[in-house]
Formats: structure tokens, C-alpha cells, sequence
């Protein structure tokens, strides 16, 4: 009695195991990100770049902000310099009151300029402090780290179509793209038959075709099927033209087995 | 219980498994509509064969025009791009037995067609093969024996098997057109019955161009012609044998016949019949010479066409008021009108592969060659010119060729008609080369099967 106990126990530890380990959540890889690392952040080893990179300019700005603050307090009164930059032509009286402030040169429009441009660099200087670098990076971390999340969400959305197909959008269509091209689609083919040949490809990891297979061979020899050759031949041939075919860099075991249904339907029917 | 929970495990483990490791599938529903870049490699041919060709039908290398034939027709398919012979790597002999793969992909030929002549026992034999250059292997090779005359024919008849080998469709190339060669001013025109093979060549004239003639078309055999032609100042249709040049008159009709057409088994030809005014559709059993009315309204009903199958014919009629197209069984019985657009619908001819109906169509002065199903919808107008019209079809379904006439002066000066061929896509037009001016064409059905 004890020993079927245990026997009982152990097969149904054992079920349990191999079960979990196939539940689609535990096999799942985790997500295999692309290569994150952003323009901004790339642009930011770069100085004079950094205002250009969109992303980070909104960094930057937001830095401005904060930087502004820092100095008008110091240096002048935030609400003055706002409304002095698009007075063109000071007053004599407030101009020598101004001469008395660093601040008040700020409404001769070219030292304006010049000021605006002496806050940019001033900002440069400030964003390349070590610590700011730091910040950006770690905004810049957040915000693609979000962008991944959001990309996630949408890709978790169209999950369906993922899984069947097994690769991302873009992956599926830079490759339904480059066949495309290839696939020169015999124009003589009844449109009103069935048109579908499907080709299995195994992969090397550069997108090179190992072998290729019609799974449907057979119908290739049944009388009255004489189209079907011309079209598997063709869809073959598109495939030999194109490759290597162009697969994602990552997740060869994903992807190392492919199937592409060619369906030329569509095109002749029009 | 224990085993009702293990099957539940079972199951939970197998469609789990499946799912984990289901094969990425991609699904290609678009392809391109380029011609095809093959290589048609000069055909080989020995020494002491050539020279025997060079004596009898006075050809530099025979090999070499061969393959300018099957060259130049895969080029006017506008479904190939034949390559320029300039840039082949390997000689013709070597690459009919051993095919460098490597170098006809490195030009980027996706087919390559290699062949050998030879003369034996006093006959051309042309052998050719057709390879998949991106497969690296034969995918065709057949060969020819004929009288050496024939050498143009061999050409086309190759490439009707390339054709069909890569398109998936039979070819039209070893085919006839007939049509009706026309010399001088357009108020003094000579019309005569020519015949040629389809890419222009070998035109022979069938008639001397005392009499006016017009509408001649292939039975399907290609060995007779029926035709409208004038006798006593009044159109009457004929019967030609080409082989024998004997012809004769169609029925006993009182008035003018005209619009003769084969019927697809042979043995009967539909025309019109014009009596007081009104003009009826008749057939004509060509044995028994029974004729029978088919249309019986007091409305124009002419040009009518056979379906493929014999059951349907197609026709104009205005019985609507203007001229449009009808369709109706073969016994005249359920008359349908199918054109419905604007303009004046006329010419009516059934695709050999059955789905189509061709037209001339005259809108806002202009004319237009056009294709519509048969029940009338998917119109599509594939050209559009000042004067154009009586489309026939190629034999495969795939090409019409129709005759365009130029503006003239009052003197009839500046006049030119001409025959053009147009597929189905619309975009490949081309002109048809003939000796003289030309209207009317009709295309033949394929020689050889």
C-alpha cells in the first residue's frame, strides 16, 4: 500500500514536472530584445549632437527648465528675462538700470542672442556633468524601457498573429518583402484552382536556405495537377533568388525551420 | 479517477508541447509581374551540318537563327527578358551538355535554353533543352525532325514548349494570322487575302485583289477560310481552301451575307443575313448545306461568335436602341443583353479559354479594344486610339490582335492601317510587322499540338 503510494506520487510529480515545463509561459523565452540602445543615447557620447536627437532634447529641455530656474534665481529674476527677449529696443532710462544688472543686457537683442546661445553651452556643459549623463542615461533607459512595453502590448495584442507566425511584424514583413520581389508568378496558371504551395526551409543562422521541401509533393504527379509543378517551380525559384533570406539576427532556433505558403490567388484573380 | 487525471496530464502535456514548438509559417500572397530574364543560348551545330545548311537555305548558321526566332518571340510575349547573347560565358556546345550554372546566374538568367542541329539523312533535327539555372537541372528537352524549309517553325515551336513549360499555359507562337493586306490611296484601295506566320514571316498572298475582301477567319482545323468578298457589287460570304485555293460561295442567300464566322467544331458557319433592312443571325451546316435562322427581330443583329464549347454565342444587336452585345444559347433561345456601359458596343469575339468576351467599343469619338466576362462584368479597356477595331484572339486566350487606322487627308493621303497585338494585362502593345498595310486580322489556332 505504501509503495503504491509512493509510486502513485512520484508519476504524478513527474506528470506535473514535464507539464509545467511545457505550459506555453514557462517555454516561452524570455522576450528577445533588440538592440535598445537609442539614437539619443548614441548622440549623447557625441556633444554637439545632443540638441539634435529628439528624444534627448526633451531631456534637455526639461534639464533647461530646471537649469533656468537655478539661474534666474541666482542671477536675475525668472519673469524679467521672460518679457525683456522680445523687447527689441530698450528704454535709456531702464537701459542704464539695466547696464547695473547682467541681467538687464539681456534687452539689446544681440546680447540676447548672444545669451541664449552662452545658457546652450552653459546647459551643454551642464548636461555632460557626470551626473546629469547619468540622469540621461537612466531616463533614456526608461524611456525605452517603456517603448519596449508598450511594443510588448501591442505585440501582446495581435498575439495571435505572432504566434502563427512566430515572428514580429516587422520581421514577417521585411521577409514577405524581399520574396516579394523575387517571385516571378507564373501568368498562366487557372485562377480559379487552388494555388497554394507550401515549402518548408530549414535555415542556416545568415538566412541560406540548408534544404527546402514541397509538402505537397504529391500533387505535383496527379493528372490534370500539370500547373501545380509550373507554380511550386517558381516559388522554389524565388526563394533560391532571394537567399539569403532575410531572418531576424536573433533567435536562429526560433525561426531555423520556416514555412512559406505561396499563394498565387490573389494575383491572378485581381 | 487516477487515470482520468493522467489522461488530463497527457492531454495538458501534448497540446502544450505542440504548442511550444508549432513551425513559423509566412504566408506570400504577392509576387512580381516582371518578365523573366532567361538565356537562349545559340544553338550548336557542326561543322559539316552547317555548311549543308548554308547550301540549302542559305543561312550564315542555322543554329544561331533558330534561336533568334525563339528569342525574339519569348521577347514579344513580354513575359521574358531574353538576355543579351553578349554576355553568355559559356560556349553553345558545351553548355548543351554540361551547363555552367554558376556563370548563367552570375548574368542572372533564371532559365537557360540550349539545343544542338543537326542534318540527318537530309532533315533538319533541332534538339534543345530547358534548364532551371537557380535548381541546376534539366527541366525539359525534346527534339524535332523535319524538312529543313521548316526551319522557323522549329523556333516557334520550341519556344511554344518553353512557354508553356514556365508560364504554365500553352503558347501561341507556331501559329497564322490571316488578314487583309491592303496597297494604295485609301479611295483606291487594293485588299487582298494574306496569310503569315505570327511574328511576320513567311507572308504568302491568297487572293489577287480584283475583288474586295474583308472578316476572313481560320476554321479550326486551319485549313479553310471563310471570308466576305464582293460578287456583283454585292458582299457575299466565301469558303477558301488554302491548301487547293478552291473557293466558293456560302449558301444561296438573295441578299448580303456578311460577318462569317466557324463555328468550334468546324462544321457550320454563323453569319448574317440582310434582307429589306433587317439583318438576322443564320447558320449554314456545311455538309448537309441546311441553313437556320438563329435571331428572328427586326433589330440589326450581327457579328456573332461561337463560345468554346459550342453551347453559347455572342453577338451585337441594337435592339435596344444602340448597338450593344447580347449573349444567347445556340438555338437563338434566352437572348441577354451584357454591355450596359456608355458608348457603342461591337465586335464581339469569345475567348478560346471560354471566360472572356472581347469587343471594339466606340465612346466620345474614340476607340477602344476591351474585354468584359461573360455575363458582362469586369469591363476593362485595354487600349484607346483613333480608329481600331475586330480583336481576335491568340489561341491560348491570352493576346488579342487588331488592325489601327491612321487619319487621312480628303485626297485619302497620310492613310495607314496597321495590325497591333495587346495582352490582357494591357501593357504590353506592340505592332505587328506585315509587308504592306494591313486590316482584319485572325488569329489561327496552334499547327502543332
Amino acid at each position: 500500500m505504501a509503495n503504491n503510494i509512493i509510486i502513485s506520487s512520484l508519476l504524478h510529480l513527474f506528470l506535473i514536472i514535464i507539464t509545467a515545463l511545457s505550459l506555453p509561459f514557462l517555454a516561452k523565452k524570455p522576450i528577445d530584445l533588440p538592440p535598445i540602445i537609442s539614437i539619443e543615447l548614441i548622440q549623447i557620447t557625441d556633444k554637439t549632437s545632443i540638441p539634435y536627437a529628439p528624444k534627448a532634447k526633451k531631456i534637455i529641455e526639461e534639464i533647461k527648465k530646471k537649469e533656468k530656474e537655478k539661474l534666474v534665481s541666482e542671477q536675475a529674476p525668472p519673469k524679467k528675462v521672460k518679457k525683456e527677449k522680445p523687447d527689441a529696443i530698450p528704454l535709456p532710462d531702464e537701459q542704464k538700470n539695466i547696464v547695473k544688472k547682467p541681467e538687464e543686457d539681456k534687452q539689446n537683442p544681440e546680447k540676447i542672442d548672444d545669451e541664449i546661445k552662452q545658457v546652450s553651452e552653459f546647459e551643454k556643459k551642464e548636461l555632460f556633468d557626470p551626473n546629469n549623463i547619468a540622469a540621461l542615461i537612466d531616463k533614456s533607459k526608461e524611456e525605452t524601457a517603456e517603448m519596449i512595453k508598450n511594443d510588448n502590448k501591442i505585440t501582446q495584442s495581435q498575439r495571435k498573429s505572432v504566434i502563427s507566425s512566430g515572428l514580429t511584424l516587422n520581421e514577417e514583413d521585411a521577409l514577405k518583402a524581399q520574396i516579394f520581389g523575387c517571385w516571378s508568378i507564373p501568368l498562366g496558371l487557372p485562377y480559379n484552382e487552388d494555388l497554394l504551395v507550401r515549402i518548408k526551409l530549414n535555415l542556416k543562422p545568415d538566412g541560406t536556405i540548408i534544404n527546402s521541401e514541397i509538402l505537397d509533393h504529391a500533387r505535383m504527379n496527379k493528372p490534370g495537377q500539370g500547373f501545380y509543378k509550373v507554380l511550386a517551380e517558381s516559388a522554389l525559384r524565388a526563394i533560391r533568388l532571394c537567399q539569403p533570406l532575410r531572418v531576424p539576427t536573433t533567435g536562429y532556433e526560433r525561426w531555423k525551420e520556416i514555412q512559406l505558403n505561396f499563394d498565387a490567388r490573389e494575383m491572378l484573380q485581381g | 479517477m487516477r487515470k482520468f487525471i493522467f489522461l488530463i496530464y497527457v492531454c495538458l502535456f501534448v497540446f502544450n508541447w505542440g504548442k511550444a514548438w508549432s513551425l513559423i509559417e509566412v504566408d506570400i500572397t504577392r509576387g512580381n509581374l516582371n518578365p523573366l530574364p532567361l538565356a537562349v543560348s545559340p544553338l550548336s551545330v557542326d561543322q559539316n551540318s552547317k555548311d549543308k545548311f548554308k547550301d540549302l537555305l542559305k543561312l550564315e548558321d542555322i543554329g544561331i537563327e533558330i534561336s533568334k526566332v525563339v528569342e525574339n518571340n519569348l521577347r514579344q510575349s513580354g513575359l521574358f527578358n531574353p538576355l543579351d547573347p553578349k554576355a553568355f560565358l559559356q560556349k553553345p556546345d558545351i553548355a548543351h551538355v554540361k551547363p555552367r550554372f554558376e556563370d548563367w546566374a552570375l548574368i542572372k538568367a533564371q532559365a537557360l535554353i540550349t539545343g544542338e542541329v543537326k542534318i540527318v539523312d537530309e532533315k533538319l533535327r533541332v534538339e534543345f533543352r530547358l534548364w532551371d539555372v537557380l535548381a541546376g537541372k534539366e527541366i525539359m528537352a525534346l527534339a524535332f525532325t523535319t524538312v529543313s524549309e521548316n526551319w522557323r517553325r522549329v523556333g516557334h515551336i520550341i519556344t511554344d514548349k518553353v512557354y508553356q513549360r514556365l508560364t504554365g499555359e500553352k503558347g501561341y507562337f507556331d501559329t497564322r494570322i490571316i488578314y487583309v493586306a491592303e496597297e494604295g490611296l485609301k479611295t483606291s484601295r487594293i485588299k487582298k487575302l494574306a496569310i503569315m506566320d505570327q511574328d511576320g514571316f513567311n507572308t504568302k498572298y491568297l487572293t489577287l485583289g480584283n475583288e474586295l475582301v474583308l472578316t476572313p477567319r481560320f476554321n479550326p482545323t486551319n485549313q479553310m477560310v471563310t471570308y466576305l468578298s464582293y460578287f456583283k457589287n454585292l458582299p457575299r460570304v466565301y469558303l477558301l481552301d488554302i491548301e487547293t485555293g478552291i473557293q466558293e460561295v456560302v449558301g444561296d442567300f438573295p441578299g448580303m451575307t456578311f460577318a462569317p464566322r466557324f463555328s468550334p467544331d468546324g462544321k457550320k458557319i454563323i453569319m448574317s443575313f440582310a434582307k429589306d433592312g433587317n439583318s438576322d443571325i443564320y447558320t449554314m451546316d456545311l455538309e448537309s448545306r441546311e441553313v437556320e435562322k438563329i435571331t428572328n427581330h427586326p433589330s440589326i443583329d450581327t457579328s456573332p461568335s461561337y463560345s468554346p464549347d459550342g453551347k453559347y454565342i455572342c453577338f451585337n444587336s441594337d435592339r435596344s436602341g444602340y448597338q450593344q452585345i447580347y449573349v444567347m444559347r445556340s438555338d437563338g433561345s434566352k437572348v441577354k443583353r451584357i454591355s450596359f456601359g456608355n458608348g457603342l458596343y461591337g465586335t464581339p469575339v469569345w475567348s478560346p479559354r471560354g471566360d472572356l468576351i472581347a469587343f471594339t467599343k466606340l465612346h466620345k469619338g474614340k476607340f477602344y479594344i476591351g474585354v468584359m466576362r461573360t455575363d458582362g462584368t469586369g469591363e476593362r479597356l485595354l487600349t484607346e486610339n483613333y480608329y481600331q477595331e475586330a480583336p481576335s484572339w491568340s489561341p491560348n486566350g491570352r493576346v488579342l490582335i487588331f488592325y489601327r487606322e491612321t487619319k487621312s487627308d480628303s485626297a485619302g493621303k497620310g492613310f495607314s492601317a496597321k495590325l497591333w497585338s495587346i495582352d490582357l494585362t494591357g501593357y504590353n502593345e506592340r505592332m505587328v510587322k506585315t509587308e504592306t498595310d494591313a486590316s482584319d486580322p485572325s488569329w489561327s489556332s496552334l499547327l502543332t499540338d
